[in-house]
């Protein structure tokens, strides 16, 4: 731990940008964006500091979610279908909530956002375009009041000498120097973790905020629910799934495969790229729909028309990306109706947080995920705002210390570990379909000596930063959350909805439960029995069993 | 990966190297983008849609730094194509560029129609969405 003062000033670094806010918010995605407004309506003095640049960072930005939009009068049947898909692990009324949430405020962004009219002249406020609705989102945080500090990674949460949570600190990278916040409240918003793989927009979202909430004493929950995978072009970043429910898909001898959209359309791809090469092509989309593609998913031809394809008519090779946590469910376990953490002053939003409040066992997808974004980061803002005004200006004072353990540079200079192999043996065990999407007991406990390695390995490593202080703390991020994700995947030995154990094939009910996970040098599981929750019709069962 | 910047078009504004979600550029000393970083590059071309002089060049390919002729690039009628199909800066008010993304759901309820005719219908919660 070192002293708040001193935290990179041995770079030759310009002076650090001091800064004192009531709400600190981590990443400026969709969550962490709707978290930074909430809390400026509030009347908070907010600072939003994220890794890349607020509105072109995350995966919103680089794609389009069509958010979980359902009318009042179809609510009730919409969240039926969700519970049973959930497998039990979800909870009805936190569902309503961000169903009412996200109704009430999509209309409100009209002049942020220029909400199109289908034919019949009605606006359309369900899908959003990634970049007009992140760029709207911008200008509607600096409309609000919020300060935002762009090319600015966090790298670990502070306290207090009472103890108290007291903002964080990190690197601008384009300015070259720290950045230190005050905030008695911190929104962690920095999304899920897919491992650095090639999913559109992910390259920012390492786990570093669930390694700083860990860091200052949060939980996790739902960990094992973090093998999503999205197709691709090979070699190419373009996962917009929806053209695929129109493809073919062959073999390299031109068989055609039996892989067809639906529920078990990731299972049929991955067991077929296992033996080999998989094709598509896209010859079921309509004519008249091939005139509207580029005006509606304008980025989803590019990497065909930069290779001469015609994918309609050619076929060509496909990949399964893996998502991790960020289509996955597991993340930041929230306690209360603000989505904060076990920790006081430290909220959880969006992707970062556990969303098996509304999707359970099964991946939310682009839309329940969209909503929960929206409306998590939007009940943390107004939370973090709330606690903040509890704080007295006294406690904005003193000494801060540096919670941020492993990775973190302590010295400048050109020792650091080869964070490039650190990182690929992260991904050999997280990426591969037969390790994670088709887990087995054996596997997992090969995958968690190998990131044992890892960590380990980072843990005894030079602590210089070789002129990028991030790029080691990164690499930490990406082993603990690894080590998360395969601790709990070890721990359920069952097969439920997303999480795929082939040595234990079925649903077990001495499984109806919550794992929470966490810890650093030693990571622990914990098993959970599921809330009572009163809904008509709907039985979760560990509560009375 | 970002490929190619045709300094000649750039208007120095520096956009394409703030925006960057991964830091991928640098200014150099006229104050035109490079690339400072390849690798670090995540393509998601970002930086094009950015750029209003339609100045740089991303290959589709995020695995490998490939060999690209800049003339056939500058005269194949991809510069600027993301940022046109957008509708964005000078295209707002072409109705030819006019935002379809509303039409995702129709899209997806049709794929799911062609393949069987007990198609399910959609509530706005399909899980592929986005």
């Amino acid at each position: 731990m070192c002293a708040a003062s001193s935290f990179y000033s041995a770079t030759g670094a310009s002076q650090s940008l001091e800064l004192q806010a009531d709400v600190l918010v981590l990443g400026g995605g969709l969550s962490g964006t709707w978290a930074a407004i909430a809390a400026a309506r509030a009347g908070a003095r907010v600072v939003l500091a994220d890794k890349g640049w607020c509105g072109a960072s995350g995966v919103t930005a680089t794609a389009g979610p069509g958010h979980w939009w359902v009318a009042p009068e179809e609510r009730r049947a919409a969240i039926d279908k969700r519970l049973a898909s959930a497998q039990g692990l979800a909870d009805p009324h936190w569902m309503a909530r961000i169903l009412d949430c996200t109704w009430r405020t999509l209309p409100t962004l009209t002049g942020y956002y220029d909400f199109p009219r289908n034919e019949q002249g009605v606006p359309q406020y369900r899908g959003l375009r990634g970049p007009e609705y992140m760029r709207g989102m911008r200008r509607l945080a600096e409309d609000s009041g919020v300060r935002i500090l762009d090319q600015s990674p966090a790298m670990e949460l502070l306290r207090n000498a009472d103890g108290r949570l007291a903002g964080a600190r990190g690197w601008q990278r384009q300015a070259r120097r720290d950045w230190q916040v005050r905030a008695p409240a911190v929104v962690v918003a920095t999304g899920g973790c897919g491992f650095l793989s090639r999913l559109l927009g992910s390259q920012t979202n390492t786990g570093d905020g669930h390694l700083m909430a860990v860091e200052a004493g949060a939980e996790l929950s739902g960990m094992e629910f973090s093998s999503y995978y999205c197709i691709a072009p090979l070699d190419s970043t373009m996962t917009r799934s929806m053209v695929y429910t129109f493809g073919s898909y062959f073999d390299a001898a031109g068989r055609r495969l039996e892989i067809v959209p639906g529920p078990n359309f990731t299972n049929a791809l991955a067991r077929a790229l296992l033996q080999g090469p998989v094709y598509c092509r896209l010859e079921r989309v309509p004519e008249t729909l091939r005139a509207h593609l580029p005006y509606v998913q304008p980025n989803l031809l590019l990497p065909f028309a930069r290779r001469g394809i015609d994918p309609y008519r050619d076929k060509f090779p496909v990949t399964l990306h893996a998502e991790g946590t960020i289509r996955g469910v597991g993340g930041l376990r929230v306690v209360d109706a603000h989505c904060q953490t076990g920790v006081p002053g430290l909220f959880a939003a969006g992707d970062a947080a556990s969303r098996e409040f509304v999707t359970g066992a099964m991946s939310g997808g682009g839309a329940v995920n969209a909503a929960w974004a929206l409306s998590s980061g939007q009940w943390a803002g107004q939370g973090a705002a709330r606690y903040a005004r509890g704080i007295s200006f006294a406690r904005n004072r003193g000494l801060l210390l540096g919670l941020g353990g492993i990775g973190m540079p302590r010295q400048p200079g050109e020792r650091t570990p080869d964070t490039r192999s650190l990182v690929r043996r992260i991904q050999e065990e997280m990426h591969p379909y037969d390790k994670n999407l088709f887990r087995t007991a054996s596997q997992l406990t090969r995958s968690l000596a190998v990131l044992e390695n890892v960590w380990d390995h980072l843990r005894h490593a030079p602590q210089g930063h070789g002129g990028d202080p991030l790029r080691v703390r990164e690499t930490a991020a990406l082993a603990a959350v690894a080590r998360w994700c395969y601790g709990a995947a070890q721990e359920r030995r069952e097969t439920r909805g997303l999480h795929q154990r082939t040595d234990a094939p079925t649903q077990r009910a001495e499984f109806d439960l919550h794992l929470r996970s966490g810890g650093l040098d030693r990571p622990w599981v914990r098993r959970d029995g599921l809330p009572a929750i009163a809904w008509p019709g709907f039985e979760n069962r560990s509560h009375h069993a | 990966m970002i490929e190619l910047i045709f300094k000649d078009r750039c208007s120095s504004c520096g956009s394409c190297v703030r925006i960057c979600p991964s830091n991928a550029l640098g200014l150099d000393t006229d104050g035109k983008p490079l690339i400072r970083d390849q690798a670090a590059c995540q393509t998601c071309f970002m930086c094009e849609l950015y750029c209003t002089a339609d100045a740089l060049y991303v290959d589709p390919d995020c695995e490998h730094p490939v060999a690209l002729n800049a003339q056939e690039i500058r005269e194949s009628g991809l510069l600027g194509q993301y940022r046109r199909d957008s509708g964005w800066d000078e295209w707002a008010a072409d109705p030819r560029y006019a935002n379809q993304h509303w039409r995702m759901d129709a899209i997806f309820a049709l794929g799911y129609s062609l393949l069987a005719p007990a198609a399910p219908r959609t509530t706005g919660e399909t899980d592929e969405k986005r």
